[in-house]
């Protein structure tokens, strides 16, 4: 269960349009709370195809498949799955792909699991050494719009993207007994 | 090292890629891309030389962007091993139009030749089957090799997945392009997609 943060409008919901817009038919995910809502709609879309994963990194190369065979694709994964792509994204600059993964944050923001906070304190540093620009959306209003400019850059001008979605956005998960 | 009765991984490879039609091929990391140069450059020849065990996940990309064309992603055991969950995502998604052989010389070559996981206990045919790819074949003579080769055509009956013992001999490299930008938008532009 996630204590959601007071949300009018849905931000899922919206990132969804915004995907359906710039035409990614497919989408490669590791299952994760934080997108759950964005996952069914995909699974439940006539043009988008949800493809689940055993490993983050199989995603990275699937795009780079998806590209030769000309179509977009967008890469969901949470802060963990970050660090397991590592080298298959230097695929991301041996292809110059137009690369865009939404990642939804854990390890900061009310964590409660030790354990999540090394990699979500490392998720930025890890995508920007490995040559991914990294924009951050915190609030529900403000989704749409760095998801749009996320898009916009990976998919107009070739430049790969990382959007990670704050735990205080998605609201931390709680463990109770 | 030489034994006999094992396939030879040249004359798999080129038997496959014969009479290719628009096929698709990606090699693995490592020798199947040497491979795949030596049977012939291509326009749809997708080389690797890094992103060891993504092979089958590029194939598997492809396979579902262009459902009307045959994709072969032709790999080594080792790359194979590396990337084993991929083969219950494909088993997953069913691509009708994508085929998958390993050249299995139970070895690391590119590395020395230490032993890889398939001259012990592990069966990659099993595996494949095991994850859902219900055609899946050990193939150990040419006259299968051939057979393989003309299944892949069949965009209707895939996923497929073949693993055959071959050769452990260390063959000259054949180097193709190593300019992944040039390969990816080559493939694409066999396929009537400009640059951006």
């Amino acid at each position: 269960m996630h204590a959601r943060a007071d949300t009018a409008a849905s931000w899922p919901e919206e990132i969804f349009s915004i995907l359906q817009r710039f035409e990614v038919r497919q989408v490669p995910y590791v299952p994760d709370a934080g997108h759950s809502e964005l996952i069914e709609r995909v699974l439940g879309s006539s043009s988008m195809r949800g493809i689940a994963l055993t490993t983050e990194e199989e995603g990275v190369a699937l795009l780079a498949g998806a590209w030769a065979g000309g179509q977009r694709g967008v890469l969901l994964m949470q802060s963990s799955g970050v660090g397991n792509c590592i080298n298959m994204l230097s695929l991301v600059q041996i292809f110059r792909l137009p690369f865009l993964t939404l990642v939804t944050m854990r390890g900061e923001w009310g964590e409660f699991n030790p354990w999540q906070v090394p990699m979500g304190s490392n998720t930025q540093g890890t995508l920007e050494l490995a040559g991914i620009k990294v924009l951050r959306a915190s609030r529900p209003d403000e989704v749409r719009e760095v998801v749009e400019a996320g898009a916009a850059q990976a998919y107009n001008a070739c430049t790969p993207t990382a959007v990670l979605l704050s735990q205080r956005l998605i609201g931390a998960k709680v463990f109770t007994k | 090292m030489s034994k006999a009765n094992l396939l030879d991984r040249r004359a798999v490879v080129s038997e496959l890629l014969r009479d290719r039609k628009g096929a698709f091929a990606i090699g693995g990391l490592g020798a199947s891309t040497y491979d795949i140069a030596a049977a012939g450059d291509h326009d749809r020849n997708f080389y690797l030389w890094g992103g060891m065990g993504g092979a089958v996940m590029i194939g598997l990309g492809l396979a579902l962007a262009q459902p009307t064309l045959p994709v072969v992603v032709i790999t080594g055991d080792g790359e194979m091993l590396m990337g084993m969950g991929s083969l219950a995502t494909v088993a997953l998604q069913q691509p009708k139009n994508l085929s998958i052989i390993v050249l299995d010389n139970e070895a690391y070559g590119e590395t020395g030749g230490q032993a890889s996981h398939t001259g012990g206990a592990a069966d990659l045919v099993g595996v494949a089957k095991a994850c859902g790819i219900a055609d899946s074949r050990a193939i150990s003579t040419m006259a299968e090799v051939e057979a393989f080769a003309s299944s892949l055509q069949d965009v209707t009956a895939g996923p497929r997945f073949a693993s055959a013992k071959i050769d452990g001999a260390n063959l000259e490299r054949v180097l193709s392009s190593r300019d992944g930008t040039y390969i990816v938008n080559r493939i694409r532009g066999s396929i009537g997609h400009t640059p951006i």
